[in-house]
């Protein structure tokens, strides 16, 4: 009776987290009869009586007011259509594209083109998957240059830290600079591409390694690590 | 009548071969996994939830599982199964999106595709059971809603005796061979398929054994989907 599996363990799909009925189902949880079940990997979260399943896997789902970094894939006469490593293409109208005054008819490529990469905001989400972007805001912009991985968006509270901790790691020590999107997408620029080349191999190394202890240390490590045989080298 | 007294490779009756399973081979995939049972090795891979084409096969209420089974053409031993596109192939694909349908909770992404591709690389009997392990690995790795898992494994009468896990050799001579998927709590069968004569007594033994067989099948899985996802989380 009760709980089967501690908090924070892993459960799989299918697997019993508790009996009875002293526990709620909550997030990717269902009930059974006197059985309440995972239907994800992830761990267990207690959140007062309700049992929640954190996914370790699995696509991004967007939410109202998530910074993410999309491409653009399509321009309509009043929209462009962006790709945010979704199932769906997010919308971003005319009105949240830009302060300027936009002649009817114009072209809008010379605003956001095939291919350029934005971090936007989401605005909206309907029950039909159609979601609205802004660009208009702080930080909010189109992105030159710079180079774009993806990492697994379940992952992406980790790449950042507690309050910007790991992310600042990783942008102090090469000198770079770094946008991580909620949807998994990180976007690095810097002043030459060696340090974007280690930016990007520290982020997909806490991707890898995001469910491990101690990780910290080992980015500084990584990070620092070759910088000092670099200074060996020149002495 | 023959006696079948000693099975070909010494296992014990109930003896399923040497089993090996393994969560996320193919990076690039949003879910992918390896399943070895014998000398039957397949490779799962999960694409999706994606955009849906031909638009005209998009389900407005749910998203589409779309399974692709192939034996590669240096698989087998080239005697019955010719490999690749075939008819047979194609009621693999389908008896499989029946094996996953029940389970899967694809309601959260209308007008999309989930794509499960499996891919045989060496082929010993028993592929479509290893190709659904693997399958269900994948979309597990995914982060696809799943109500249970789905474990599967052929069991048969070789002569007069009921073998689990026939190989080909086994296969070949006076055998019924029936392939079957469980779910992992209720035991509840998504796949048997049947060519052969059998008595109402013997096909409730091969349930039996069936079941006893999947679970072996399923502590595999769940082992696998560990090793990727570790043990407990910190944050």
């Amino acid at each position: 009776m009760g709980l089967l599996i501690d908090e924070k363990n892993v459960v799989i799909p299918g697997q019993i987290l508790a009996e009875g009925m002293d526990f709620l189902p909550a997030m990717n949880t269902y009930r059974e009869e006197n059985n309440i079940i995972s239907t994800r990997v992830g761990f267990i979260k207690l959140s007062g009586r309700s049992i929640n399943v954190i996914p370790l896997s699995g696509p991004y789902i967007p939410k109202v007011g998530d910074t993410v970094i999309g491409k653009v894939e399509g321009i309509s006469n009043s929209t462009w259509s962006v790709d945010i490593g979704y199932a769906y293409q997010a919308t971003l109208p005319l009105r949240d594209a830009t302060s300027e005054y936009i002649q009817k008819g114009a072209d809008l490529s010379q605003y956001f083109d095939f291919d350029d990469l934005i971090v936007a905001k989401i605005t909206s989400v309907n029950k039909m998957k159609f979601m609205d972007l802004t660009v208009r805001g702080p930080g909010l912009r189109k992105l030159d240059g710079g180079k774009l991985i993806k990492i697994t968006p379940s992952k992406v509270p980790r790449v950042i830290g507690k309050q910007g901790s790991m992310i600042s790691v990783v942008k102090n020590a090469t000198n770079t600079r770094i946008i991580v999107g909620q949807n998994g997408w990180v976007w690095i620029s810097g002043e030459n591409p060696e340090d974007i080349q280690k930016a990007s191999e520290a982020i997909l190394m806490i991707d890898r390694e995001a469910i491990t202890e101690g990780l910290t240390d080992r980015i500084e490590k990584f990070l620092g690590g070759k910088k000092n045989d670099i200074i060996q080298e020149e002495n | 009548m023959i006696s079948y007294k000693k099975r070909t490779d010494g296992r014990r009756f109930d003896e399923l071969r040497e089993m090996d399973a393994k969560v996320g081979v193919i990076p690039r995939a949003n879910g992918s996994a390896m399943f070895k049972n014998g000398k039957s090795l397949a490779i799962a891979a999960v694409y999706g939830p994606r955009e849906m084409n031909p638009a005209f096969m998009r389900n407005p209420k749910k998203a589409t599982l779309r399974v692709y089974y192939n034996m590669m053409a240096f698989s087998g031993s080239g005697e019955r199964v010719r490999p690749g596109p075939s008819r047979r192939s194609k009621e693999i694909n389908l008896v499989m999106e029946k094996a996953f349908e029940p389970v899967l909770d694809l309601v959260e992404f209308p007008n999309t595709a989930v794509d499960v591709f499996v891919e045989l690389i060496q082929t010993d009997a028993g592929t479509r059971c290893a190709a659904i392990n693997a399958a269900a690995l994948a979309l597990a790795d995914a982060g696809i809603n799943m109500k249970e898992m789905i474990s599967a494994i052929a069991v048969g009468k070789v002569y007069d005796k009921i073998c689990v896990d026939l190989t080909k050799e086994e296969e070949d001579m006076e055998a019924v061979d029936i392939p079957i998927a469980m779910t992992s709590n209720s035991g509840k069968i998504t796949l048997l398929q049947m060519d052969g004569v059998l008595s109402r007594e013997d096909l409730k033994e091969i349930m039996k054994q069936a079941r006893d067989a999947t679970l072996k099948v399923l502590e595999l899985q769940k082992k696998a989907l560990m090793e990727k996802y570790g043990g407990q989380q910190n944050e």
